[in-house]
């Protein structure tokens, strides 16, 4: 990446408060990373740390109250250029598997033809082929966060945002779908913000980890994760992997 | 399906055998409970027009609960787009809904006069609030992060009331529309009590006024027998849309 090169994502100072009555909550403050295109950033931290709002934020759907936020640079669209995909699976229960991949394309309004085209590859990408046509209530909590994953790039964005996806899922399929995460990535080139509660899954997932703290709520460290690529769940064990879980249990004060 | 609906048939049978067995054996005086036979030989009767009065009824309250169907889901929308016409409106909806509609009708007649409009209006008047009520709380009930979801995408107003809060209140509205075609015919019945020349309301009437309890029992049954269809008609609806797509699993 040359130096010169404007970061995919600049955020400096950013900070939110949230306001009821008279009591203020501060939900983020003093957030300040670059990221460049194609990482994969981990927001780490515990409950209340602010990381949902701070996702919430760079997907627009709430606004930071000061710092400055850059997103993708000139040309990038923030509806069309950005995939989100949540805790919950959220698809919608009356349409079929590929109906509910199909709903950003729908908002939109991009050619369906080649969107459900596209759909189709992206539920074979995430292990789903040959089950377009099932209603959401005859897939398992995994495979439904699985259709979540590929509804959040049908509309091919830029960035995709994921706010802890797998946090329902059994630690077991956690797993699983953390290295099927990780192989999306490295296929489709995106830039992935995902957001996290497991120390040790924000190191396996990154390669860029965000530590937010609660209480005060703030971004206490960021720093690039460099380990041997493709990432396997043995990597876990090595004494690398350690010093990075280590630098965030620090960070957080235990 | 005979299985799971048998004994909902056996019922039915034997509440017709209590009311064969009430009038035979079981002695009731006919001019208060007629028999079966005697009840059904008065659809013979030409000077009662049957089927004229069944349209006449069926007719006015398909379209009063149809208008009620409209404008409860208009104004549902409009509790959801507009926060202050809900906080404005919705309370003085539920003290309205507390005036008994029935008390109404003479009124309608006195502003509408006689004939369809005043019994349209008031099968109208009872069938809508359990509309407005039941579709206003499904729309309001929708997920917040399913909304979130398509704000990401800038989703219009329109695309989040047609993609995501009018298919999620679809099983509320049929709940609505289910208490709702059941007032209605009840409305309907009522108007046509009050101030109407046809109508199986008017007719039940016209026969007490000779005591003809059997044509009295066989409008009561044609009446239930219109309700019965609206109801169908909700359940036929609900069935093709709401449970086809295993929307309430």
């Amino acid at each position: 990446m040359p130096v010169s090169a404007e970061p995919f994502l600049h955020l400096a100072r950013v900070a939110k408060t949230y306001r009821s009555g008279t009591r203020e909550v501060v939900a983020i403050s003093d957030v300040t990373f670059d990221v460049a295109e194609g990482a994969l950033v981990a927001l780490v931290g515990p409950s209340g740390c602010g990381k949902s709002t701070l996702l919430k934020i760079l997907a627009g759907l709430i606004r930071h109250d000061s710092g400055t936020l850059r997103i993708g640079g000139a040309g990038f669209d923030a509806a069309r250029d950005i995939g989100v995909a949540f805790q919950a699976p959220l698809l919608l229960k009356w349409r079929r598997v590929l109906d509910n991949v199909l709903l950003p394309a729908e908002i939109l309004g991009l050619p369906l033809r080649a969107a459900r085209d596209r759909a189709r590859d992206l539920l074979a990408l995430v292990g789903l082929a040959g089950w377009e046509d099932k209603y959401p209530y005859e897939l398992s909590g995994g495979m439904q966060q699985r259709v979540s994953l590929a509804r959040s790039l049908v509309h091919d964005p830029k960035l995709v945002l994921m706010d802890e996806p797998f946090g329902a899922l059994d630690a077991l399929t956690r797993e699983r779908m953390n290295l099927e995460l990780r192989r999306i990535w490295a296929a489709s080139g995106k830039t992935i913000v995902v957001v996290t509660h497991g120390v040790q899954e924000a190191v396996f997932l990154g390669t860029q980890v965000v530590v937010l703290t609660a209480g005060p709520a703030r971004m206490a460290d960021g720093f690039a994760v460099t380990l041997p690529e493709p990432r396997e769940l043995a990597c876990r064990a090595t004494p690398e992997f350690g010093d990075y879980t280590q630098r965030i249990y620090a960070r957080l004060g235990m | 399906m005979v299985g799971r609906h048998g004994p909902a048939v056996l019922a039915h049978l034997a509440l017709l055998g209590l009311w064969v067995w009430a009038t035979t054996a079981g002695g009731v005086p006919r001019f208060i409970i007629p028999g079966p036979m005697e009840t059904f030989a008065t659809l013979a009767a030409p000077h009662y027009a049957w089927a004229h009065h069944v349209a006449v009824t069926a007719g006015q309250a398909a379209a009063g609960f149809a208008l009620a169907v409209l404008v409860g889901m208009a104004l549902a929308v409009a509790f959801t787009w507009f926060a202050p016409v809900r906080r404005a409106l919705m309370p003085l909806l539920v003290t309205l809904n507390l005036v008994p509609k029935v008390a109404l009708a003479p009124l309608f007649i006195v502003w509408f006069g006689y004939g369809l409009l005043p019994n349209i209006l008031i099968t109208f008047i009872i069938a809508f609030f359990p509309i407005v009520i039941t579709v206003a709380r499904g729309l309001a009930e929708v997920e917040p992060e399913l909304l979130d979801l398509v704000r990401v995408q800038r989703a219009t107003r329109w695309q989040v009331f047609r993609k995501i809060q009018l298919p999620s209140a679809l099983p509320y509205l049929f709940s609505g529309m289910r208490v709702a075609a059941v007032l209605a015919i009840a409305g309907t019945i009522v108007g046509e009590f009050i101030g109407s020349e046809a109508g199986l309301g008017f007719l039940m009437l016209s026969a007490q006024a000779t005591l003809d309890t059997p044509a009295m029992f066989m409008a009561l049954i044609l009446i239930t027998l219109v309700g019965v269809g609206l109801y169908l008609s909700v359940v036929v609806l609900e069935a093709l849309t709401v449970t086809a797509d295993a929307r309430l699993r």
